[in-house]
């Protein structure tokens, strides 16, 4: 009576145990994502200007000829001071009117230039035309800045802050979804800073450690396991490294990277293609333990069915045991690549570190990857930094999220189709 | 007590004995002749030679261990499969000896089918389990020919009439019975000629059981079967031979009614009334 008392009891405690390590870790993820999202949401918003153009056809097209060769080569910046000095007529002064124009992004000359090279008929017309605030102001707008603190102790000083809230006044300036961090790559003025080349170079690193891993890893599996004479030494080797391999650091597979492929090989640095057959090497212990362990669970008696109806070896692991445990390959896969996607380490010895402008455009341009792009950031003490940093984490995990999502759509679909 | 000292005393006795009984047929379809299988170090089967014959039903009964399931799965070579498994001997069918390095197992499993101990039907479509064989013996020239080869297997075993409306249907969704006949409408589409049977009712209860006897009976007019089974009154029922094992030896081997009634050998006697096993 007094055992079963206890043993009750024992379970009831083990139960809370559970409970309540669930809710801590529940808990603790909460707080990552609450804190990640509150950081980081501001940063799917940017700060425009709304300025009235005057494209004069004596500075930008002088010669009349419409001629694109000519036009690119003229002067941009002076048609956005001409607008200013036009919104503010009583500034006066050169550091002024240095300062006045500060508050407009220097990426907007590039954005008019852009905008006359697909309206060439806009020369010699005036044209509203929404432009990129600087960060400064886009962190006033968005209240990272407090407007209440004295002068010295803000990055906007008093004269900024009177014809922001002039512009404020007139309605001219406006918060719009944030295209800019979507499509572009990463860039010294953080309002002109984008995922999208660090996307890319995930995108493209990953794809060529899932064309490299996964078949290499499913082959080795499959001959592991079905293929491969029992108790060889050689064999036995083989087990124990590959078991090892995938305690290995990630940092050690990065060194091996820089030894082989470019020291050795003498491929590029900081490429996507290096980056994903080092992540490969990372990736494909993972995938074969994870294939292997997926071919075990495959009950014996459906090899030996079709061995019975006279399918050969090949056929009977091909036919049979392959199907069934392909939805296990899978996941394991996926789970591989996901660590791969979030991996840094190796990445960064082969040089995917380096500070890219430009959206890679072959699997050979050099690129960053996106764990790498948020330690870049997460360096760098700008303030509009800080909430890239948490929007970068955020496509991180949304893209991780999916991985995972789409692994255990997989798995179902597999296990239905088998039955 | 009085038991072991009986298996002690002929223990010593059986290890050189011959086997009691006629091992030759007149017609013999399958010719085993002094076969030896080791696991490793240890002797499973000991010089066993048999005959079996055109379509009949040999069922081979014995303890467990005793070697009937490692014999039956010499037969087609299923042994393959375990790596310590050496087989030595010869076994002829259709004058070839089947244990030549050089036979391929593919035809001969084709022509030696199998029924496993515990129903495994391919975790596919009723269909696709019945016509997976065909398919890679390449007996079928088209789709007709194939649903036909499906049909009339299924119907031999006796399940077309349960599950013509769900071929499509994964195999696993049937009853242990109605998997079992499965897996034997599945051994029957490659057309063999011998079908081999480890203990196929074991993990059935008595009415699925007493349906697929039925059907071994109805079998036999076709197929050569050898059936090994732990329940002595299903090789009653079902078998024209019988041969007893035990330790590896074949013991005794004769007419089913004559073992069962007559048996001549003392160990076959103290197994069949129930001594031990």
């Amino acid at each position: 009576m007094n055992n079963l008392k206890s043993r009750l009891a024992k379970e009831k405690r083990f139960k809370l145990y559970g409970i309540a390590s669930i809710t801590l870790a529940l808990f603790l993820l909460t707080l990552l994502f609450v804190s990640i999202f509150s950081q980081g949401y501001t940063a799917f918003q940017e700060t425009k200007i709304q300025l009235n153009i005057n494209f004069d056809e004596k500075i930008i097209d002088p010669t009349k000829t419409k001629d694109w060769e000519i036009i690119k080569k003229s002067n941009f910046n002076l048609l956005i001071k001409n607008s200013i000095s036009e919104l503010f007529p009583e500034v006066s002064g050169r550091s002024k009117k240095r300062k006045l124009k500060k508050i407009i992004s220097n990426s907007a000359e590039y954005q008019l230039r852009d905008y006359v090279k697909n309206n060439i008929e806009v020369i010699g017309t005036n044209q509203k035309i929404w432009v990129l605030a600087d960060d400064d102001v886009d962190m006033l707008i968005k209240g990272h800045i407090n407007r209440a603190l004295p002068e010295n102790e803000r990055r906007i000083d008093n004269d900024e802050l009177k014809w922001i809230k002039f512009l404020e006044s007139k309605k001219l300036i406006k918060k719009f979804f944030n295209k800019t961090f979507f499509t572009s790559g990463d860039s010294s003025e953080s309002e002109q800073s984008g995922i999208l080349g660090a996307f890319i170079g995930s995108l493209f690193a990953l794809s060529i450690t899932l064309i490299l891993s996964f078949p290499i890893g499913i082959a080795t599996a499959i001959y592991l396991e079905e293929f491969a004479p029992k108790n060889n030494k050689l064999i036995d080797f083989v087990e124990v490294n590959i078991n090892n391999l995938a305690a290995v650091p990630s940092i050690i597979f990065g060194l091996l990277g820089l030894a082989i492929f470019l020291n050795f090989f003498g491929m590029p640095r900081s490429v996507p293609l290096v980056g994903g057959m080092v992540l490969s090497l990372m990736t494909l212990p993972t995938i074969i333990i994870s294939s292997r362990a997926a071919l075990k669970s495959v009950p014996p008696s459906i090899k030996e069915g079709a061995l019975g109806v006279g399918a050969s070896k090949i056929q009977a692991v091909f036919h049979h045991v392959v199907p069934v445990a392909l939805p296990g390959m899978m996941t394991g896969t996926i789970i591989g690549l996901a660590q791969a996607l979030g991996e840094s380490a190796p990445l960064l010895i082969i040089g995917m570190v380096a500070f890219i402008v430009d959206i890679p455009q072959t699997m050979t341009d050099p690129a960053t990857a996106l764990p790498i792009q948020i330690y870049l950031w997460a360096d760098t003490p700008e303030r509009g930094f800080v909430e890239r940093t948490s929007a970068a984490i955020m496509v991180l995990l949304v893209f991780l999220i999916f991985m995972n999502s789409a692994a255990v759509y997989l798995r179902k679909k597999f296990e239905k189709d088998i039955g | 007590m009085k038991n072991n000292n009986l298996i002690i005393e002929t223990e010593s006795q059986i290890n050189n004995s011959e086997t009691v009984g006629d091992i030759h047929v007149k017609d013999p379809r399958i010719i085993a002749k002094n076969i030896n299988v080791h696991y490793g170090e240890k002797q499973a089967i000991n010089n066993v030679s048999i005959d079996i014959g055109k379509n009949e039903v040999l069922a081979m009964i014995g303890p467990s261990g005793c070697g009937k399931s490692t014999f039956l799965r010499c037969l087609n070579r299923m042994n393959d499969t375990i790596e310590s498994c050496v087989v030595k001997g010869e076994i002829y069918l259709d004058n070839e000896n089947i244990l030549d390095k050089k036979t391929d197992v593919v035809p001969l499993r084709a022509k030696v089918g199998m029924v496993f101990q515990k129903p495994n039907p391919f975790p596919k479509s009723i269909y696709e389990n019945v016509a997976y064989g065909p398919k890679i013996h390449g007996l079928a020239k088209n789709k007709i020919e194939l649903d036909e080869i499906v049909v009339n297997s299924l119907e031999k075993a006796g399940l077309f009439n349960e599950v013509k409306d769900r071929l499509d249907e994964p195999g696993t969704s049937l009853s242990g019975g109605q998997q079992q006949r499965l897996c034997i409408a599945r051994s029957i589409a490659v057309s063999p000629e011998v079908i081999l049977m480890d203990e196929p009712c074991s993990a059935l209860d008595p009415i699925a059981t007493a349906k697929v006897e039925e059907l071994i009976y109805e079998l036999k007019e076709n197929f050569t079967i050898v059936i090994v089974t732990h329940a002595m009154q299903q090789a009653a029922r079902v078998s024209q031979r019988t041969a007893y094992f035990h330790l590896g030896n074949l013991v005794e081997v004769g007419p089913t009614q004559k073992i069962f009634t007559t048996p001549q050998h003392k160990l076959t006697e103290s197994y069949i009334t129930g001594r031990f096993g």
